[in-house]
């Protein structure tokens, strides 16, 4: 093909290396582009085949990062002409993401993300950052990585070596309640070998798929909705009720997508669900695609999850070639096939329909809703969107059945839950209690408090800080929401008296400020004003009434007029810290 | 036909209406930033947000379909909070010296931009930009930026599928851009300028326009405002002229024109030189 295939799409003279080209023609083969010039008056193209590929603009752009370190304007400019998508467009496409950049490096090494998020911060992230820097390394600083039980937590994105966490190397992961009865969603954790599709068929594996495939669409939805099941990530919505309205929706291609871009500081279930029970989670969407109707299931992995990500597309190839997917998946009747995206550091990708855009080849920004994924989900089609713990809860519902599962937890938030604990505690990990279990309990259960409890991050940075006098509080939907705070997605970050919080609340607060998209104004300018009161409380040691004030100004504004749940939870954190005093000596 | 309430008024609008048209049928001023009829609701600036009974937050009124039965309140002290730190956000990080909209409703909504520069010690984050003057036609001053999408989508699927700019960068640090900030006439820009149609800052603005307020000539107060007909070709885009002393200063075009819905070409929106060209005689 000599020159654009299109002479409407206008690109700069930037040509890419060889090593680019090559690099993005694994993921966007010569015959998979967007034009096709076979002859002069014989040009495969259009709107439609170019609408069909822009999904492979987050790959490819993937692919140059790795190639190069950065993606250059040659680079750009080959992908731009490949998938016929604008420059301008690709470029904010890229600049998007905290793992690309659109700068030469100007070194050919790899780059170690070290984590400056609370259970890291307090554990000494920034000594570790300077040692690593000592060494020769380049090192960057990064948000929450998903390692919370083992911080300081550190990635390293690969220059001619594949990316990896450190940590991984040495780690035989040991599920500290393995073998405890009790269990549900984790029982596979440390017992099964991840890597084997027998394993996993020797402890239930797919037991719960043909269960499904006897009960039929209209009884595995029946069985979710009598369970109670409700969503894991924060949102808490009925599961049965998210999967009964797509299963309703006739006419249009449909989508399951895992979410599991868990990127909420001081969360890490759904990294130690994936890397220890891949299968599991590829079952459990295969259910969901039976039971809705869907035949594409989408797994939006983030980027800094090498293990899982590795982990799954193993699995994917296993059950692909053993017909647990495919065109009669595990003899269903049923067509479904699942794709593995990687994330490439954007904590808003997270929001579900951020997470369309991004897998789409757009900026990750969040859609207004309505309309809700149900109906305009991924690619504007019907989508099932949960995330891995949820989907996990499935085969159990479906084997014991709704009562059984019911049995445990409370009547308005039945089941178990995965905790995530970390920070001051004996033993940090992933907990499975039934809901209901109180603060205090689940605390001990983690070996409990290193030294005397100064307060708990629940929910996250996105939840808010609880104080030791909580420590009845029963971890239930509806206590939590009594108490002013929030389960969100399963954070128990304990820190002792010995911390001081104002540095650990102003990282949340410039996490927020880093992590906005940027489109709308109160979470864009909200977020960076709320920092830099925090700042300045820092600076001061405390707040003029009249700053207190705006605090909380900028707060009901984030919380009533942002689009996505980010802005809305954007001030949590902050303002319940001044409420109990933990920063500001008191309000 | 939808029947829905809005400030204790019921009020009748057609199927696929939003609540903004419902606002306007009601005769309720609304203000809006990132929204046009002329181009897709983004809903990304929030100021024109208001309370809907049953709702958790407040909705975006430029994009939310109206329905049967809703009750809504444009003017509860929700809204008005909101609306008044939306533009206070704006003004507190943006120059919006010459959005003479958005000053009518800073001073309507009460809202006080200074005062986080005020209790900072004026250390606040702010657009910081330098005005890119790249070309004789027009200039980006990205301080006065909002980014309400506006350009982006005049530029993209709503008008001129050129798609030479987008936003790039991410939260506060979120720009307007071409590919690697390459200038304008590098770029896919085919100047027809119908970015500067719809931006609601000024922050694109003709070169003539920008010279003339460099030099402190621009009088908006003495220009004339004729409407004629383009005469480079046969479609019929109606054009106005912005006139100050006996010049073309800049040249626009009406929104509610049933031809181009305010959008031109090169030639309508720059080519009027020839006009001014005291050699013609």
């Amino acid at each position: 093909m000599q020159g654009p295939a299109v002479v409407d799409l206008h690109v700069t003279v930037d040509q890419a290396s060889d090593a680019e080209r090559a690099a993005v023609d694994v993921v966007v083969p010569p015959d998979q582009a967007a034009v096709i010039v076979e002859t002069e008056r014989l040009v495969r193209g259009g709107t439609a085949r170019r609408r069909e590929r822009r999904h492979l603009l987050l790959p490819a752009l993937h692919a140059l990062q790795a190639e190069i370190g950065w993606i250059s304007p040659g680079g750009l400019n080959y992908v731009a002409e490949r998938l016929q998508v604008p420059p301008a467009e690709a470029y904010g496409v890229a600049t998007f993401y905290e793992l690309f950049r659109v700068d030469d490096p100007g070194h050919d090494q790899s780059v170690t993300h070290v984590c400056v998020d609370a259970a890291c911060q307090i554990a000494g992230a920034d000594a570790r950052f300077g040692e690593l820097r000592a060494e020769g390394r380049h090192v960057h600083r990064s948000p929450c990585l998903g390692q919370c039980e083992r911080a300081p937590a550190s990635f390293v994105q690969g220059r001619g070596e594949p990316d990896h966490v450190p940590a991984d190397e040495h780690e035989v992961f040991q599920h500290r309640q393995a073998g405890d009865p009790e269990l549900r969603i984790s029982r596979r954790l440390g017992v099964v070998d991840p890597t084997s599709l027998e394993s996993y068929r020797d402890h239930g594996g797919y037991e719960a798929l043909a269960a499904a495939v006897e009960m039929g669409p209209d009884a595995i939805i029946a069985a979710l909705s009598e369970s109670g099941l409700s969503g894991r990530g924060g949102a808490a919505f009925p599961t049965g009720v998210k999967w009964r309205a797509v299963a309703d929706q006739q006419g249009r291609p449909k989508h399951v997508v895992a979410n599991c871009d868990e990127s909420e500081p001081g969360t890490f279930k759904d990294r130690v669900l994936m890397e220890n029970d891949p299968f599991a989670l590829i079952e459990a969407m295969t259910i969901a695609g039976f039971a809705t109707g869907a035949s594409s299931g989408w797994i939006y992995i983030r980027g800094e999850y090498p293990r899982a990500t590795a982990r799954l597309r193993h699995a994917i190839v296993e059950a692909r070639a053993a017909g647990l997917l495919g065109p009669d998946a595990a003899g269903s009747g049923h067509r479904f096939d699942v794709e593995l995206r990687r994330g490439a550091g954007a904590y808003i990708c997270g929001e579900e329909t951020a997470l369309f855009n991004s897998i789409e080849g757009f900026r990750g920004e969040p859609r207004n809703k309505p309309p809700f994924p149900t109906t305009h989900g991924l690619f504007g089609e019907p989508t099932v969107v949960n995330n891995p713990e949820t989907l996990l809860n499935v085969a159990p519902i479906l084997l014991d059945g709704p009562e059984v599962y019911r049995s445990r937890g409370t009547e308005q938030s039945p089941g178990t839950r995965l905790f995530c604990l970390s920070g001051s505690v004996g033993a940090p990990g992933v907990y499975e209690v039934a809901l209901g279990t109180s603060l205090g309990d689940l605390l001990e259960l983690a070996g409990g408090v290193t030294g005397t409890l100064q307060t708990v991050l629940l929910g996250g940075a996105a939840g808010s800080f609880v104080g030791p006098h909580q420590l009845d509080l029963p971890l239930t939907l509806e206590d939590t929401r009594a108490a002013g705070t929030t389960l969100g997605s399963g954070v128990v970050m304990a820190f002792d008296d010995s911390i001081d919080m104002t540095p650990v609340v102003v990282r949340i607060a410039e996490f927020f400020r880093d992590e906005s998209c940027g489109q709308c104004v109160p979470c864009r300018v909200g977020t960076v004003r709320q920092h830099e009161v925090v700042v300045q409380l820092q600076r001061q040691g405390s707040l003029a009434p009249d700053r207190l004030d705006l605090i909380d100004d900028m707060a009901r504004a984030m919380a009533d007029a942002s689009i996505c749940g980010l802005g809305h939870t954007a001030s949590g954190a902050v303002r319940s810290a001044l409420q109990l005093g933990l920063i500001g000596g008191g309000s | 036909m939808i029947r829905l309430t809005v400030d204790g008024s019921e009020v009748e609008v057609h199927d696929g209406a939003t609540i903004l048209d419902a606002c306007n049928a009601s005769a309720v001023e609304t203000p809006t930033i990132c929204y046009a009829d002329t181009l897709t609701p983004v809903n990304v600036c929030r100021v024109c947000v208001v309370e809907l009974e049953g709702s958790r937050t407040l909705v975006p009124s430029c994009s939310r379909p109206a329905e049967d039965g809703m009750v809504v309140q444009t003017d509860s002290e929700r809204v008005r909070h909101s609306r008044k730190m939306v533009l206070e956000f704006l003004g507190s990080g943006v120059d919006l010296s010459q959005a003479d909209e958005l000053q009518r409703w800073i001073a309507h909504y009460g809202a006080d931009p200074d005062r986080y520069a005020a209790g900072a010690d004026g250390k606040i984050e702010r657009m910081d930009e330098e005005v890119r003057v790249q070309d004789e036609l027009y200039i980006r001053d990205y301080d006065k930026c909002v980014l309400c999408y506006k350009c982006v989508e005049a530029c993209g699927d709503d008008a001129q599928h050129t798609y030479a700019i987008a936003v790039a960068g991410r939260g506060h640090g979120a720009r307007i851009s071409t590919e690697f900030d390459v200038t304008l006439p590098d770029s896919a820009c085919v100047y027809c300028g119908n970015c500067i149609a719809v931006c609601p800052t000024n922050a694109l603005q003709f070169k003539s326009e920008f010279d003339l307020r460099a030099a402190g000539q621009w009088r908006p107060e003495d220009q004339t405002i004729t409407r004629t007909v383009c005469s480079y070709c046969g479609v019929g885009c109606n054009l106005e002229l912005h006139v100050q002393d006996n010049e073309i200063v800049k040249c626009t075009s009406p929104d509610d024109h049933s031809v181009t819905r305010g959008n031109l070409c090169i030639k309508g929106r720059f080519g009027y030189q020839y006009v001014n060209a005291r050699d013609r005689e």
